[in-house]
């Protein structure tokens, strides 16, 4: 019988079969960030224990450092600047190379390891961060771990892992005009819920998925964790090894060649199974909005916000009830048109040069809507050289958005810079949490492409209708 | 680690699903870089009345008196998920929770509390709920025990409901390993899959 990708990766990667479905796992490569790595390091220090081959471990400056211009190691963070010096100091002891704040290779951990090379297909990574999933969208086994998980990783290069259960999503049909790898996966969320991932390894499949580009592809895996999936995959084809030659840290020459004849062997053979499939028509997906407190809280731009009474579930009722509360929204109330403060691109979901482009093809020769506070983080420093390049970043600022140094930046609050208290803000980011941009900041997840026809009207907008 | 073999003490019902690592530790909560000083800040989010006060709210569940003592959390489906960060773990065991019963669990969350001794007990809703009632009508007296050895939750009732755990979890749990040390054993292993990995993929090697 055939094999998925994952069941190619994880036998090739295994160490050791430990029984009863647990593994040894090698891992290729490990990245940490300033926010969960810094106390990995400190672990490995305080137990007297090395990290086995640094040159395979890098760390990144992105989730708490300012990206206000001629940012320094002080940090908005009450006692962030510590996180920043403390990861410093033990990645530079322990040999790890640092993407640090100066360095033209800085940027949000998901961004940059593509972005360098890093990470590539068939590779194991692991990151103490949730969003490390997205970097499957390279055909990669990449997940988010904790810390102590991240300890073991860099002191053994390995981790004991339980095997996940299999699934697959066809993605099938044309995406509609405007429409975005954003829309794809909010909208799978909302049909299938935050945990209908059920912690399954999932490949993303389908003719639509065929036909993104890399960036969409990121997108998409970015949020295989907010679906409740172990982690997301894309089988790598000529669109993944396009993308990944001549990147700095990428095989080069014969490495080249060899590693590529072996990523041509790694998509799931035509005969092989899953142990869960489901069928996503993306002819039917329109521009996606959440409207609630968890990513499953989402319909498209021209629906209108659920009634409670609708929801036979009881919990489900309860939490929709509570959502709706936090947002200040009522049953039956259409989504379009509901005013908003704020504006935010950023975040590893989607702050890369294709996802600037699209916004600056919207901002161009318009203005945002006064009182709407509007801000674009690009996802590292190399997406925001390139699109200062092409001039995208005199279309943001002549727009009125803020043009930033790149980060996590307010994607997440922590305590130093954030919306303000109940505030209404579009964004291209994964979280609609409670209290997850600022105090009782309301959170509206959506494409870029969105949030700036958003930020343009004023209120939460349909980017079909100002397109044409 | 702390080891977990059995435990019987008051459970706190937080019946709400998709429960966060955001909601259980908010990042402005996390001040040092440290595992510990973080209980304070656990649902802090809920817990305080305004954004960054101190001051309780007395409909939050964890600031009722029976509860105070809890020990167990009981809650909603996918539990824990959202961000990595194990803090949210270090703060429930800082503040005193040492198992959670839900009826399921965000998978990093999951393996975050096996290494540091919390128990997380997977169990259909309707029972999660049910041991919710039993609790609620006298939560001081109504305990409940988990045997992680016999992987049998008894609720106050008396009834007794088994659960499954992988064997690995399990063991992790009730002899308190440290899981580095016990992977360095296997470190002729690993050397010898590093040796022939090398010629396979040799472009892995930077």
């Amino acid at each position: 019988m055939g094999q998925t990708i994952f069941e190619k990766l994880w036998n090739e990667h295994t160490v050791s079969d430990l029984g009863d479905n647990t593994y040894l796992l090698y891992i290729d490569r490990i990245f940490i960030h300033e926010r969960t790595g810094s106390i990995a390091l400190k672990g490995l220090e305080a137990a007297g224990r090395k990290v086995r081959n640094p040159e395979q471990a890098f760390a990144c400056m992105d989730h708490i450092v300012d990206t206000f211009p001629g940012r320094t190691d002080e940090t908005r963070v009450p006692g962030g600047s510590a996180f920043i010096t403390t990861t410093r100091e033990a990645a530079n002891a322990a040999g790890i190379t640092v993407f640090d704040l100066g360095d033209d290779r800085q940027g949000i951990v998901h961004v940059v390891a593509p972005e360098q090379g890093i990470s590539l297909p068939g590779v194991t990574l692991v990151c103490p961060d949730s969003h490390t999933c997205t970097q499957g969208a390279l055909g990669a086994l990449a997940w988010g771990i904790g810390s102590t998980e991240a300890e073991h990783a860099l002191a053994t290069k390995t981790l004991v892992v339980k095997k996940p259960n299999t699934m697959r999503v066809d993605f099938d049909g044309e995406l509609g005009f405007g429409i975005t790898a954003k829309d794809m996966i909010l909208h799978m969320i909302g049909e299938h819920s935050a945990s209908g991932g059920g912690g399954y390894a999932m490949e993303l499949a389908g003719s639509a998925v065929r036909n993104l580009p890399m960036e969409g592809r990121f997108t998409l895996c970015n949020m295989a964790v907010e679906f409740g999936a172990w982690t997301g995959i894309i089988a790598p084809d000529e669109t993944t090894f396009d993308y990944v030659q001549g990147r700095p840290f990428a095989p080069q020459e014969h490495l080249w060649d060899q590693a590529l004849a072996h990523w041509k062997s790694l998509p799931s053979d035509a005969d092989a199974t899953f142990d869960k499939e489901i069928d996503i028509d993306c002819e039917k997906i329109t521009p996606q909005i959440t409207w609630g407190t968890s990513p499953q809280h989402e319909t498209g731009i021209d629906g209108v916000v659920p009634d409670p009474a609708d929801e036979a579930d009881a919990n489900r009722r309860k939490s929709i009830e509570r959502a709706l509360e936090y947002m200040d929204l009522t049953p039956g109330m259409p989504l379009e048109g509901i005013p908003i403060d704020a504006a935010f691109i950023g975040s590893c979901t989607n702050s890369r040069l294709s996802d600037l482009r699209g916004v600056a093809k919207i901002l161009d020769g318009r203005k945002v809507a006064e009182g709407v506070k509007a801000i674009c983080v690009p996802g590292s420093s190399q997406v925001k050289k390139a699109a200062e390049s092409e001039g995208l970043d005199k279309i943001f600022k002549a727009a009125g958005f803020e043009w930033r140094e790149s980060g996590c930046s307010m994607c997440f609050f922590a305590g130093g810079e954030s919306f303000g208290l109940e505030e209404r803000v579009v964004t291209s980011t994964n979280r609609n949490f409670e209290n997850r941009q600022g105090p009782r900041t309301r959170s509206h997840l959506a494409s870029p492409t969105t949030v700036a026809a958003s930020a343009i009207k004023g209120c939460l907008t349909d980017v079909r209708k100002l397109e044409k | 680690m702390e080891k977990f073999v059995e435990l019987t003490a008051i459970a706190a019902p937080l019946l709400r699903i998709n429960v966060d690592t955001d909601a259980i530790i908010p990042s402005r909560e996390m001040k040092r870089v440290s595992k510990q000083g973080l209980g304070d800040g656990l649902f802090a989010g809920w817990r305080y009345s305004t954004p960054g006060s101190r001051e309780e709210n007395a409909d939050f569940v964890l600031n009722q008196a029976p509860y105070r003592h809890a020990r167990i959390l009981l809650s909603g489906m996918n539990f824990g998920c959202g961000s990595s960060r194990e803090h949210a773990v270090w703060a429930l065991h800082e503040w005193g929770i040492r198992c959670i019963i839900a009826p399921s669990f965000g998978a990093i969350f999951y393996g975050n509390c096996v290494l540091n001794g919390i128990l997380p007990v997977v169990l259909e809703n309707s029972i999660v709920e049910d041991l919710a009632r039993q609790v609620e009508t006298n939560p001081k007296e109504n305990n409940i025990t988990i045997n992680l050895e016999r992987c049998i939750v008894t609720a106050p009732d008396n009834s007794r409901i088994e659960f499954e755990i992988a064997p690995a979890d399990r063991e992790m749990l009730m002899e308190g390993l440290d899981a580095i040390a016990a992977t360095m054993k296997r470190d002729d292993e690993i050397l010898a899959f590093q040796a022939r990995d090398r010629l396979k993929r040799p472009w892995i090697y930077l």
